[in-house]
């Protein structure tokens, strides 16, 4: 990629790309644990999509499907926040990392 | 009433790929105030977490207009936008249908203290804007620094405990009646772990004409050290203890929206924080004291407001 110099720059550095962030795989910070989703035990409440910071619960059709470890930073919030007895989300060891950063 | 599954179609107007902390309260909340309107949006965000850690050049994470705006003026920013909006309806060059709400944000740094003054005379002046705090009770962009949110008793960097000092030594800064006192339409104070009730603040807020402020606690792990997988368990802590009352002030008019079945102690607050750590030395038995008299004179006061 050709490094840009600021005379690509638009005026007032206005940015037109909006959302690029998404190229940002935040899931490259997690370590040591990630959350498990268990599909037969979840309720649909939608907890885990409200309460995760990093946009990272998988919905599809209308349904919780899972978690997506590129940008799911592994904080835990969803699993303690998933309210069935049995919890759907269950946090566990990691050993590697899932995502690889930088991306374009 | 929503339903989150139908608050999970809508478009992300804060996508993912942000900088912000493992377990932050910030995106949260905005996940669901962004969700509280259809209309376009444009917003002015002061600087702090939110406004750094969402665009980091070349990157934004922003979906809608956004505008950064300095750490003083980010109300002064979005109102300036509004004038304009209004003036060119006027001239017949915006249509006289088209809707869009204005937004400013910012953080108890750039609102409690040095954005006061903006925020002040753009409510004051009646511009159509919704103004959102999100008190995390520090500058946590810089490091941790105490505000004027920042808790009583409570350890920061410009407020550090130690031989000399048990924390801050000032009592917390009470914001959001201060805006109850610029008779605005609509004042409220909400948290992220009712979120039904912030989302209805937050739509009341975008509907109502005038100025609308809402005061959100805003659970930061990082400075306020604890296990970040418990944030929305100590928010609900901070109801509980009624160190975070939800009311809300409309036209003048004094709501409590949460009241504990049983008010907690306030010790369970500061228990699993490692800001308050100090607060279980013998010696500083007495700032637990005063805390919770505070605590319990705002809530008392609180209730007698809201009787009225
Ligand atoms: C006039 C000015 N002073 C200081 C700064 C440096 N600064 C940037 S963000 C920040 C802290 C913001 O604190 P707050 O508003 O509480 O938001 P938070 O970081 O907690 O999200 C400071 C001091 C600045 N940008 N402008
Ligand atoms: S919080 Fe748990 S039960 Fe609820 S949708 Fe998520 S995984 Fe399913
Ligand atoms: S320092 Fe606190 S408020 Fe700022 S991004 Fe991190 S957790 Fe969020």
């Amino acid at each position: 990629m050709k490094k840009e110099t600021w005379k690509e720059l638009t005026i007032g550095t206005i940015n037109l790309d909006a959302g690029n962030s998404v190229k940002n795989l935040t899931g490259t910070w997690r370590s040591g644990k990630k959350p498990q989703f268990i599909e037969e035990k979840c309720i649909q409440c939608f907890f885990c999509w409200l309460y995760c910071p990093h946009s990272a619960i998988l919905v599809e059709g209308g349904e919780v499907k899972g978690i997506n470890y590129d940008y799911c930073t592994g904080c835990g919030m969803c699993s303690v926040e998933c309210p069935p007895k049995e919890k759907a989300i269950i946090m566990v060891k990691e050993e590697a990392k899932l995502a690889e950063g930088g991306a374009e | 009433m929503a339903k989150l599954k139908d608050l999970a179609a809508m478009e992300d107007r804060l996508v993912a790929g942000h900088g912000m902390c493992l377990g932050c309260g910030i995106p949260l909340i905005f996940k669901i105030i962004l969700r509280a309107t259809e209309d376009p949006l444009i917003i002015a965000n002061a600087t702090g977490c939110l406004e750094v850690c969402t665009t980091i050049f070349p990157r934004t994470s922003w979906n809608v207009t956004w505008i950064h705006s300095a750490f003083e003026n980010a109300a002064s920013t979005i109102a300036g936008v509004e004038s304009m909006y209004k003036a060119l309806k006027k001239k017949g060059r915006i249509p006289e249908d088209k809707k869009i709400k204005f937004l400013g944000v910012g953080g108890d740094g750039g609102t409690y203290d040095i954005g006061l003054q903006a925020l002040s005379g753009a409510v004051e002046r009646g511009h159509d804007i919704v103004y959102v705090c999100y008190d995390n009770n520090a500058y946590a962009n810089t490091g941790g620094q105490r505000s004027s949110a920042t808790p009583f008793g409570a350890s920061a960097t410009t407020s550090p405990e130690g031989a000399e000092s048990p924390g801050k030594l000032q009592r917390r800064k009470d914001l959001t009646k201060i805006l109850v006192a610029h008779n605005i339409p609509y004042v409220a104070q909400a948290s992220p772990n009712r979120w039904q009730d912030l989302y209805k603040k937050a739509q009341k807020a975008f509907e109502i004409e005038g100025p609308a402020f809402l005061n959100v606690l805003c659970f930061c792990p990082t400075e306020w050290k604890y296990d970040e997988s418990q944030g929305i368990r100590l928010a609900q802590t901070a109801i509980d203890t009624c160190v975070w009352p939800l009311y809300e002030v409309e036209n003048g008019k004094y709501k409590i929206n949460y009241i504990p079945k049983e008010k907690k102690p306030v010790l369970e607050w500061i228990k699993p924080q490692g800001r308050f750590r100090h607060l279980f030395k013998e010696e500083n038995a007495w700032v637990l004291e005063e805390y919770q008299k505070q605590v319990d004179e705002d809530w008392e006061e609180l209730n007698k407001l809201a009787k009225l």
